[in-house]
């Protein structure tokens, strides 16, 4: 309510003061025109007046201001045109001090002085020091800082610098840079006084008003750096050591941040980084409650701009040490203000580490430097809760990677993992993914055991469980992303000498095997995979590997067949026997029949003792026979031992189909080329015969408790295998063999009880046409198939 | 036209991290039809990736999915063609014998094109009348059956009567292209 009134009241008092002020203007033209010089004194004083209010806020006045300015610059036009006409500007000069009150009689010696100093009766200089210490008797902050900006707006184009018609001698030179120096501090000082005026509670409007006011005190600066005198010499010397000796006396927490950054902003990046000592020196002089990391960031940002914008810039960096200066004054920044949070700190740490990756990408050195300062800070402290904070460590940390798109490098800095240390468990892990994803998406190849290491050491977070107990709270789709990312990862460890890969290989396992029964599932197969691969390149390899070699398949076996062997405490037995027959396989390739017997030998225990599920067991039996049956490292003993044993499962397995077809399966067993090279044709006979009496018995049982009949698949995947090994040229396998199955199926199918099973149907004729294929092929095939009856 | 990816054994986190850069570029979503996939992804995020390519997606179980749900074999119709997938693990004599063993399931499956996976070899034939594919391993993941495996995958272009079928291959960096035409003599199944 009171603001509403003060608003209205406002909008009065303005109108008020327009109105007086265009009235006089009014008149004061008027006079103008009909050469009354006493008379338009007058009234223009008059009409200044209207500035000697104190009811207005800052943007209100302004308003009445940029009238009144308008307005005079009638006034000064007839001036000029005066002194032409013979006037002395002394007189005028003189004549104009008679207005009564102080403001507007300062306005009207400012718009003379103006003349003046074009009139070059005078020295510029003597005239602008006149008129910037005449204006020390407005003490009103908003009426001061006003007629100060008038000042310095008639002033811009008339000072005495070089190369400007108002150059005096040579020491004049520096003049306009007093001149403009000192108005600016009599301006700050009136801007740093609107603080204290007014009730406390009134502390955020008047903020709010000095906001609006910023920009007439910064125009000083911009006006300095405009200068032509104002070199990086005499910048060095006089401007920036004045400036800062005002900012930082003035005290004044919204002064100084507007003003640091001003400076940063307004004088070009090179005179910044040859005054780095300077500026930063007066950084922890400042309040300690000016948001000086902000402007430090600025100033940083700046400096990498500079920096790349060109090459040849760069050395200049390197000679004024503009790495340490800032690395110090950071320091010093972050020690003197005792309350500054964490996240401040860190933040100017992120800022320098960016400065650092642009002007000095390849000093790890300094890059190092950063990190331990951020270590030092963190140190002596608990892990971080702060999550503002840890989102600025991420960024520290990510920082490097993305510059040099290769984490070797990052694994380069002593720092860095002890950075990362200091991150509580979440972020940890969140920070090892960021690792993880730049290795993945640069296509890194981590080539060395060493650099192995390093990387899991820094990556642990997600390979094992650190100050247990957080575990239980992780979410599984989560934990499931992670540890497959671990597993991509291992994928990209390589090194083509084996020696050395070998090495990884042992690293990784050392890491993963700390891993917990929880992430073994992921992180084993994988490492097994890679472990094959290196088996396979030995393998090609071409010539004798002794045994004392430092890498042969048989040491990479015994490794395989111990990591395989962790699977148990999680338990995963279907897996295990995935990768066991796998190994089994590798082991055949490399002729290496006692090791290959002993992984089908573990493959089968598991099978007998951990594998219970029905479903499980199919596709195990399958995997056992698939694999078997491609080895051809066996003699003939181990070779019968272990098909009975497969043969043996096949019929013990719990439902009759699923019987049926692993017993058929191992007829294929029984086909493989003995030593003697003769195919052992009576067993495969035998086998299908036995799949045969399942599926009877099949039928049976479907009869008894369905009461309709059943799988006459089964009978028709039978036939198929026959058909099979008759083609390939088994004695036993007759046509007429053939023949009695064909009738048989065809009773099935055609009897009541037969329910309509449409794919079973089609099954049989597309079997029954590749008959009639093969008999129209003719030739020694077609004389085969001659004697069957379709 | 109607454009069918067959793709499989990526083994992913398993044997491989990832379907290469030269392959994932071009696999764009929006210009597939359908995806026919033989097993052994192995993962979940694969699966949402291949269904972010195209919505219409065929899986078949292989030994080392992470998802046991999928179908041992599937069978479907695009145009006039009869397809079916298997992993090719099941079968047994497979891969010795090859041709023959295959042929069963082919039978069994009644249909037009087989599409198989598990040797990780890219292969792609006629036999009796049908078609058969096996689309390789997409990541060039490891075999204990196949010794030199170079990433692959199939694109088969289904129109009328014909399909051509398209074979790419990662061969030292370079993705070769080879292709394969083939020509369905009725539009009942499997004639001679």
């Amino acid at each position: 309510m009171l603001a509403e009134v003060g608003r209205e009241d406002e909008e009065k008092w303005l109108a008020e003061g327009i109105a007086g002020l265009q009235q006089n203007a009014y008149y004061m033209g008027r006079a103008l025109d009909t050469n009354n010089l006493r008379d338009a004194l007058k009234y223009s004083a008059q009409m200044l007046s209207e500035l000697r209010t104190s009811k207005l806020s800052p943007h209100k006045y302004y308003e009445l201001y940029m009238r009144a300015f308008d307005e005079l610059r009638k006034l000064e036009m007839y001036f000029k045109e005066e002194t032409r006409r013979g006037v002395s500007i002394t007189d005028l000069y003189e004549l104009v001090q008679h207005a009564g009150n102080v403001l507007p009689r300062l306005y009207l010696l400012c718009t003379v002085g103006s003349v003046y100093i074009t009139s070059k009766e005078a020295p510029a200089k003597d005239v602008l020091k006149d008129l910037v210490e005449m204006c020390r008797a407005i003490q009103n902050p908003v009426s001061g800082l006003f007629l100060r900006s008038y000042l310095s707006q008639i002033s811009r184009d008339k000072l005495p610098d070089i190369g400007s018609e108002y150059e005096g001698d040579a020491d004049s030179v520096i003049d306009a840079v007093d001149f403009v120096l000192q108005n600016f501090t009599e301006m700050n000082k009136l801007w740093v006084r609107m603080q204290y005026q007014g009730h406390v509670h009134e502390r955020e409007k008047r903020e709010k008003e000095r906001n609006e006011l910023r920009d007439l005190v910064g125009k000083n600066l911009h006006v300095l750096s405009q200068l032509e005198s104002v070199d990086l010499v005499m910048y060095k010397e006089t401007v920036l050591p004045r400036i800062l000796e005002q900012v930082v006396n003035c005290k004044d927490d919204l002064a100084q941040y507007y003003l640091m950054d001003c400076i940063i902003q307004v004088f070009p990046d090179e005179y910044h980084l040859q005054t780095l000592e300077t500026l930063l020196g007066a950084c922890p002089q400042l309040q300690p409650t000016v948001d000086i990391k902000t402007v430090l960031g600025r100033l940083m940002d700046r400096l990498s701009n500079y920096a790349a914008s060109s090459g040849e810039v760069l050395p200049e960096f390197l000679q004024v040490e503009a790495f340490s200066k800032l690395s110090t004054a950071i320091g010093k920044v972050i020690e003197a203000q005792v309350d500054m949070p964490i996240v401040g700190a860190i933040t100017l740490y992120v800022s320098l580490l960016t400065f650092t990756l642009r002007v000095h990408p390849d000093r790890l050195d300094y890059v190092d430097q950063v990190l331990g300062a951020c270590v030092k800070k963190l140190s002596g402290k608990a892990k971080l809760e702060d999550s503002k904070a840890t989102k600025q460590i991420v960024a520290l940390l990510s920082a490097p990677l993305e510059k040099y798109n290769d984490i070797v490098t990052a694994l380069k800095l002593p720092n860095y993992p002890r950075v990362m240390d200091h991150l509580d468990n979440e972020t940890n892990k969140i920070m090892a993914v960021v690792i993880i994803q730049s290795i993945m998406k640069n296509n890194t190849c981590i080539s060395t055991a060493d650099k192995v290491e390093a990387l899991f050491e820094l990556i642990k977070g997600l390979i094992r469980d650190t100050d247990g107990g957080a575990f239980d709270e992780v979410d599984e789709e989560d934990f499931k992303e992670e540890q497959n990312s671990v597993a991509r990862l291992i994928h990209m460890l390589h090194n083509d000498d084996p020696a050395e890969m070998l090495q990884i290989i042992s690293t990784v396992r050392k890491h993963i095997l700390l891993g917990g029964s929880k992430r073994l599932p992921f992180t084993v197969p994988p490492l097994i995979f890679s472990a094959l691969k290196l088996v396979r390149r030995l393998q090609i390899q071409a010539g004798d590997v002794g045994e004392d070699a430092p890498t042969t398949p048989k040491k990479i076996f015994l490794i395989l067949n111990q990591t395989i062997e962790a699977l148990s405490a999680v338990p995963s037995p279907e897996l295990a026997l995935r990768l066991y027959l796998q190994c089994a396989e590798a082991a055949n390739d490399c002729d290496l029949e006692p090791v290959a017997y002993e992984f089908f030998t573990q493959a089968f225990i598991l099978y007998e003792e951990e594998v219970a599920d029905s479903k499980a067991q199919v596709t195990a039996i399958h995997l056992i026979i698939g694999t078997l049956q491609r080895m051809n490292v066996f003699g003939v003993e181990n070779r019968d031992t272990l098909t009975h044993k497969a043969t043996g499962y096949s019929a013990k397995l719990l439902k009759k189909p699923d019987q049926c077809r692993a017993v058929y399966a191992c007829s294929h067993l029984f086909s493989v080329d003995d030593q003697d090279g003769i195919k052992d044709g009576e067993r495969v006979l035998l086998c299908l015969k036995r799949a045969l009496r399942i599926a009877n018995a099949a039928q049976q049982m479907a009869n008894v408790t369905r009461g309709g009949s059943g799988p006459v698949t089964l009978f028709i995947e039978i036939l198929n295998k026959y058909l099979y090994f008759f083609e390939n040229g088994n004695p036993q396998i007759t046509s007429s063999v053939i023949q009695d199955l064909i009738e048989l199926i065809m009773t099935e199918t055609q009897s009541e009880s037969t329910a309509a099973d449409p794919s079973a149907i089609a099954f049989f004729n597309s079997t029954q046409r590749y008959i009639r294929f093969q008999k129209q092929k003719g030739g020694a095939l077609g004389e085969k198939y001659e004697p069957i009856r379709v | 036209m109607v454009l069918v990816l067959a793709l499989g054994d990526l083994h992913i986190p398993h044997r491989a991290s990832d379907l290469p850069t030269k392959f994932k570029s071009m696999l764009v979503p929006g210009k597939i039809q359908h995806i026919i996939c033989t097993g052994n992804l192995c993962i979940k995020e694969i699966h949402d990736y291949l269904k972010s390519l195209c919505p219409d997606l065929h899986i078949s179980r292989g030994e080392y999915d992470e998802d046991a749900r999928y179908p041992e074999s599937k069978t479907l119709t695009i145009g006039q063609f009869k397809l079916g997938v298997c992993h090719g693990h099941q079968v047994p004599g497979h891969p010795m014998g090859d041709l023959d063993s295959l042929a069963m399931l082919q039978r069994q499956l009644d249909v037009d094109i087989l599409i198989t996976g598990h040797t990780h070899q890219f292969k792609a034939y006629k036999h009796e009348g049908g078609v058969v594919i096996n689309p390789g391993s997409a990541t060039g993941a490891y075999s204990s059956i196949t010794n030199d495996v170079n990433p692959s995958f199939v694109l088969m272009d289904i129109d009328g009567l014909r399909v051509v079928v398209y074979v790419y291959e990662l061969i030292d960096g370079e993705v070769k292209v080879d292709k394969i035409d083939f020509k369905k003599t009725s539009t009942t199944a499997s004639a001679h």
